[in-house]
């Protein structure tokens, strides 16, 4: 069984194995056109993925946050500076303006 | 003999007055690189170059004129500046663009910088040049009254202001019977009203010294050998004195100025605009000698110096204003600390007064306050303690009332100097300009962060913020735990917990129990977890609740990539590991930097070029650092007895005895350590989570000492020590702080919760009958301790997650990059605003 992500256009990329992904941890995976995703696994084995990129910062490192629950959503703190982003909508919970893009994934 | 300049597009610029200012705006061309780029000289009208005006009377207390020198050693030889002592100027050639000294020379300027200070000014009173007679400015001025005084059993000194006071000081301790004369009601009044006035003359008097106030001096009156014998006082009595000082105030000395057509100001001093430039524009005018911007002329040197810095800006082309100065005082004199701020004589209409006095100390303080409370200025006489928290706090209502303010400590109930005492307006962050009214309209952090940005730039005002916020209901330790981490502590220990999600699912609030966690609980119960269980940090659970320096084991930086810190114990390298170090970060590519706690850092690596940069520091005998954990960070030490004169003990292997000892010891926040060989502190243990400094016996151990934003002196723990008996003491002492604390609290502030009495009972007398138990811990922790980058170097499992991509191990992070900077490198921002590699 493998993890897949799409990246946009109904096309579905075969990415990695999801038990690699420790749960409560992400890992990040290169696009074909360079774009980087930030995958999750939480304790259910449900999984996310939303864009790498921590907006206020510009680095490629949401996958290296931690994360966690609140308010029943559960979110990215960004390693950097521990802005929380929503891993179903991207939604920034700590700045309304601010969002990243969301992949839908799915198992295969 | 007139100069002609060497190169002719070589500017020169002429200074004319050595004194403190001109001496400053001196430094301030050479730390501009202007001294280099012109031709500097300088016209010193007194024998010597600028000393310490300031602490002139130091010169009666055994202070060298040497000693009191402000210009460095090699100077003038290292920046080329020409400097002509003994011959000032006498005239200024504003058309020709020259200046003419005494010696007769003519130098021609470009700029044109006037520095002449003031000279003391003496009443038109009959008899006022009879020998013995005095003022007090220079240098020369104090070898002159010393001589005079061995002849001589009385003085007097005419005026009682700051200076007066100060002269009148020097004179008793040549041996006169001194006398002051003041014109006005009361001693100092410029700075102080009547009741400070007051209490200042109890404690001269109490001195021995004869105040004579509200009455003039009329005449000088001399023998018939020219010699003084006496004053005729305004109120018609005669008072006998071999000397006199005149200390009546000081005039600017802008004579030049005025000879040469420049403006000067109605009450003197040569008109200059907020850049300092006379009304020639190739002129400037600088200190006392100045009529400023704000129409004032400053009689203290630091305005004067401010006044240097906008020269010097002005002169090399930088943006610079001068509009004013803050004039309030604080000074020593003959021992009485003095202070005045803001509307200390209540001028203000309306204001009241509130008074403490205390005449047999001699302490009188006032504060100035307007009818609805804020705090206008005030005057401190005998104890001036007070002055730098009620400056800040003008112009405010304080937090607690003014009588509070001046009661003497001990007194009722003390006054918190916390943040709640701040004013609103008071800048808390300053990355982000925000106030602390602004952010005290919010309830929560995460709301002050979205509403105000505060606390999102460099975050070091996150504590502050914290401490304004109305405290979480129950004092839990987030959203997840309602209990605190000391809580926490004993439930892991006393229930032998070992899976963070049986203790959310256990021991969280209802509705967070089954849920993820969040980023501030994981971190913690990952710390409690590694402090008791002494395991690896990243295995199993436990590796996903690491924060990611953690995870990583090393410290992220702003572009993703990563810091390196090896451990170097003590601070002590040799050789053969400095060239490792080096040959590793020149291989690599790393930035390299000595950090400011003794040791190296590597910067630049990303994430997989982690594991292969450490195989080779652990091959070369290095482990890690722990710079990424809540842990102890490094044991700093001065050389010590080994190798320096003073050192009375061997700080050097304390130091790495103590650092090899505690090294990955997880705790609620980071820990560190100095040792120095003697009293004179060079490893600054007493700014230290736990310092040792040498005695003759032994050890004395401080602890509870923090640097960063909030700074904390230790407190002296136990004397004396064996080695024995200091590594007992550190032990459970860091046992029960990792007991205790609450999450990133570091000791010191740990300590003044729980307080220091009750920590030294503890820690020293066993007062909870735990010092066995806390032995233990640290026992097993020390016998664990294995090196984190050892185990994950031979684990390949564990090295799994050092790759930039799940799904393409062997390729680079492409947003990672350099651009060269001082001949290494640095992060290429420019990448990261980009908002992805290609266009989208
Ligand atoms: C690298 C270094 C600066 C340097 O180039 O010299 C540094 C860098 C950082 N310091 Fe520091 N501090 C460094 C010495 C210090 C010192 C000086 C010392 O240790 O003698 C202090 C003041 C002493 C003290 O801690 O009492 C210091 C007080 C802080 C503070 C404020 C702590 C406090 O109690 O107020 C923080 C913020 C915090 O920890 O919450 C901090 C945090 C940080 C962090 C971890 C900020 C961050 O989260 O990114 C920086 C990352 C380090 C990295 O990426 O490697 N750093 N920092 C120094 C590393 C020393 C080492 O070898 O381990
Ligand atoms: C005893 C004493 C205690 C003081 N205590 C304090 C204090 O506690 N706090 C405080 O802020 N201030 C204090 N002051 C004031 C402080 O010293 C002055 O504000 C400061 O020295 C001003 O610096 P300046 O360079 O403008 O003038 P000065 O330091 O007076 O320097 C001017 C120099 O220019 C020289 N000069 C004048 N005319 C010519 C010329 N035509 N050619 C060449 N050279 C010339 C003078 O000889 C003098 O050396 C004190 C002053 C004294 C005397
Ligand atoms: S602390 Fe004392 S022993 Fe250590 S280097 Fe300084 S002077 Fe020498
Ligand atoms: S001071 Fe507030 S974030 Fe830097």
């Amino acid at each position: 069984m493998k993890l897949e992500l799409s990246p946009g256009g109904g096309e579905w990329l075969p990415v990695c194995d999801p038990e690699v992904l420790t749960p409560g941890r992400g890992m990040a995976a290169l696009l074909p056109d360079g774009r980087q995703a930030a995958l999750f696994r939480d304790r259910s084995g449900r999984l996310y993925a939303i864009d790498n990129r921590d907006p206020f910062t510009g680095a490629q490192v949401l996958a290296r946050g931690l994360i966690g629950t609140a308010a029943g959503r559960t979110f990215v703190a960004s390693p950097l500076l521990k802005q929380r982003f929503d891993l179903e909508t991207g939604r920034c919970l700590d700045d309304d303006e601010v969002a990243v893009d969301v992949y839908p994934v799915r198992t295969a | 003999m007139p100069h002609t300049p060497g190169a002719a597009n070589t500017p020169t610029i002429v200074l004319v007055g050595h004194g403190m200012v001109g001496q400053r705006f001196l430094e301030a061309l050479a730390e501009r690189g202007m001294t280099a780029r012109a031709r500097v000289v300088v016209l010193c009208e007194e024998p010597r170059p600028a000393y310490d005006r300031v602490h002139l009377t130091s010169y009666f207390s055994g202070t060298t004129p040497d000693e009191l020198s402000m210009v460095p050693e090699g100077f003038m030889a290292e920046h080329g500046i020409e400097l002509h002592t003994g011959d000032p100027a006498v005239a200024v050639d504003r058309e020709a663009r020259t200046v003419t000294a005494r010696s007769g020379a003519v130098f021609p300027y470009d700029t044109l910088v006037l520095a002449t200070g003031s000279y003391p000014f003496v009443p038109p009173v009959p008899g006022r040049d009879a020998t013995g007679c005095f003022v007090y400015r220079t240098i020369e001025d104090l070898l002159a009254i010393e001589e005079y005084a061995k002849g001589a059993a009385t003085g007097a000194v005419v005026g009682g202001g700051l200076l007066g006071l100060e002269a009148a000081g020097a004179l008793k301790g040549l041996g006169l019977r001194t006398h002051v004369v003041e014109f006005a009601p009361r001693l100092m009044p410029v700075q102080v009203d009547e009741g400070g006035g007051a209490a200042l003359l109890r404690t001269i008097e109490g001195m021995g010294l004869s105040v004579h106030t509200g009455v003039g001096t009329q005449e000088v009156i001399a023998a018939e050998d020219g010699t003084v014998t006496g004053m005729k006082l305004s109120d018609g009595s005669e008072l006998a004195t071999d000397l006199v000082v005149f200390s009546a105030g000081v005039r600017p000395r802008d004579q030049l100025g005025r000879d040469c057509g420049l403006e000067v100001g109605e009450r003197g001093g040569i008109v200059v605009d907020e850049r300092c430039r006379t009304s020639d524009p190739a002129v400037f005018a600088i200190g006392e000698c100045a009529l400023a911007a704000d129409g004032r002329v400053y009689g203290l040197v630091a305005p004067g110096y401010e006044m240097a810095l906008a020269a010097a800006d002005t002169i090399v082309e930088r943006e610079a204003s001068f509009t004013g100065a803050d004039t309030s005082t604080k000074l020593k004199l003959l021992g009485v600390d003095v202070a005045s701020f803001g509307d200390a004589h209540g001028t203000t209409e309306g204001c009241l007064d509130v008074v403490y006095s205390d005449s047999r100390s001699g302490i009188y303080k006032k504060l100035v306050v307007a009818a609805d409370g804020t705090l206008l200025g005030g005057v401190l006489v005998g104890d001036a303690e007070q002055y730098g928290m009620l400056r800040p706090l003008t112009g405010t209502v304080p937090p607690v009332s003014a009588e509070q303010l001046v009661l003497p400590a001990g007194a009722g109930a003390p006054v918190a100097l916390g943040p709640e005492a701040l004013p609103d307006d008071a800048v808390i962050c300053s990355c982000h300009n925000v106030t602390k009214g602004a952010i005290c309209e919010h309830t929560t952090l995460p709301e002050v962060k979205k509403c105000t940005k505060a606390g999102t730039g460099c975050g070091s005002c996150v504590k502050v913020i914290e401490k304004l916020l109305p405290k979480s209901g129950d004092g839990g330790l987030c959203t997840c735990f309602a209990r605190t981490r000391q809580e926490l502590y004993e439930i892991v220990q006393v229930l032998r917990i070992t899976s963070y999600a049986e203790l959310l699912d256990r021991y969280g609030r209802e509705e967070a129990r089954g849920g993820e966690g969040c980023e501030v609980c994981k971190p913690t119960v990952a710390s409690i977890l590694a402090s008791l269980s002494n395991g690896y940090i990243l295995d199993g659970e436990q590796a996903a609740l690491q924060d990611t320096n953690d995870h990583f084991l090393a410290n992220i930086q702003k572009n993703g990539s990563y810091s390196i810190v090896p451990r170097i114990p003590g601070g002590e390298i040799t050789p053969e590991k400095l060239i490792v170090l080096g040959e590793v970060a020149k291989d690599h590519g790393l930035y390299m930097k000595i950090t400011g706690a003794q040791r190296i850092d590597m910067f630049g690596a990303r994430v997989e070029q982690l594991p292969g940069i450490w195989a080779r520091l652990v091959d070369a005998g290095f482990e890690s650092g722990h710079a990424y954990g809540k842990a102890l960070r490094t044991v700093k030490s001065c050389v010590g007895q080994t190798w320096c004169r003073y050192g009375v003990q061997d700080s050097v292997r304390m130091a790495i005895d103590l650092e090899l000892r505690y090294r990955g010891l997880r705790a609620p926040h980071k820990l560190k350590s100095g040792v120095s060989g003697c009293q004179r502190e060079c490893a600054e243990a007493q700014s230290k989570d736990f310092g040792i400094i040498a005695t003759a016996n032994g050890w004395n151990l401080y602890v509870g000492g923090n640097g960063g934003a909030n700074p904390r002196h230790a407190d002296l723990l136990a004397k004396d020590l064996s080695d024995a008996e200091l590594v007992r003491l550190i032990d459970r002492f860091l046992m029960y702080y990792v007991r205790t604390a609450e999450r990133l609290e570091r000791t010191a502030p740990w300590i003044e919760r729980i307080g220091f009495d009750h920590v030294r009972q503890v820690v020293v007398e066993d007062s909870l009958g735990i010092g066995e138990e806390l032995d233990e811990l640290m026992a097993r922790h020390v016998a664990n301790f294995r090196d984190e980058w050892a185990e994950t170097l031979n684990d390949p499992e564990r090295l799994r997650r050092f790759v930039s991509f799940v799904n393409a191990p062997e390729t680079p992070d492409p947003t990672v990059q350099f651009v060269p900077e001082r001949d290494q490198m640095k992060p290429n921002l420019t990448i990261l605003t980009l908002e992805g590699v290609s266009a989208r």
